[in-house]
């Protein structure tokens, strides 16, 4: 059954929304959004903007991955590695399979596999955006 | 795979807008204006820095 939640509007509105909250549980919604890239959207129907987000982020972590750019390995003592591991595990499952493939290992030895390094984790940050997106709508935070 | 440099930052803009645009927005056409301002704002601010850094070394 429906409830209704009063959330501030998305920028750029005014007020409060009454936003009748979708079936699906948001927790659901977002840990599916961050382990497949458009999950979160897909299950509660929005198929289009599940298949936007999913071409887009898998796109750019393949192109990464194309571009033999770096995957970060978690605990090397290193702060900024640190924070690429954290943007790399945004991915979600997609970052556990480049993981067991062994893909991104190889030192960076051109520009071009940097650009794949950025390309990987800010594919990674995207997804969580996505996946946060789909809790709110879940929630009811966000209108459609 | 190799690409160039331009090509990198057009890919990088389009996947980059195509999500903000679905996640900041509510309505389906605010969600094509603004991840066509995004992808805008993304390459010519790229060109404007690129453009910046060249004149700073020359």
């Amino acid at each position: 059954m429906a409830t209704k939640v009063n959330y501030p509007l998305a920028a750029g509105d005014r007020g409060l929304a009454e936003v009748p909250a979708t079936t699906t549980s948001p927790a659901l919604a977002l840990i599916a959004g961050w382990l497949v890239p458009g999950a979160g959207h897909l299950i509660q129907g929005k198929w289009i903007r599940a298949i936007l987000l999913c071409v887009s982020i898998l796109a750019m972590f393949a192109i990464g991955v194309a571009l033999q750019g770096k995957i970060y390995n978690p605990n090397t003592g290193e702060p900024l590695d640190m924070l690429g591991f954290a943007g790399d595990l945004g991915a979600g499952l997609l970052y556990f399979i480049a993981r067991l493939a062994g893909w991104g290992q190889a030192p960076i030895l051109v520009a071009a596999a940097d650009y794949g390094t950025k390309f990987i984790v800010v594919a990674g940050l995207l997804n969580i955006v996505a996946a946060v997106d789909a809790h709110s709508l879940a929630s009811g935070r966000k209108r459609s | 795979m190799t690409i160039s440099h331009f090509s990198a930052v057009l890919l990088f803009s389009l996947f980059t807008s195509v999500v903000f645009g679905i996640t900041q927005r509510t309505e389906p056409k605010m969600m094509v204006r603004f991840g066509a301002l995004c992808f805008v704002l993304f390459v010519t601010g790229t060109i404007a820095a690129s453009w910046l850094m060249y004149t700073i070394k020359h």
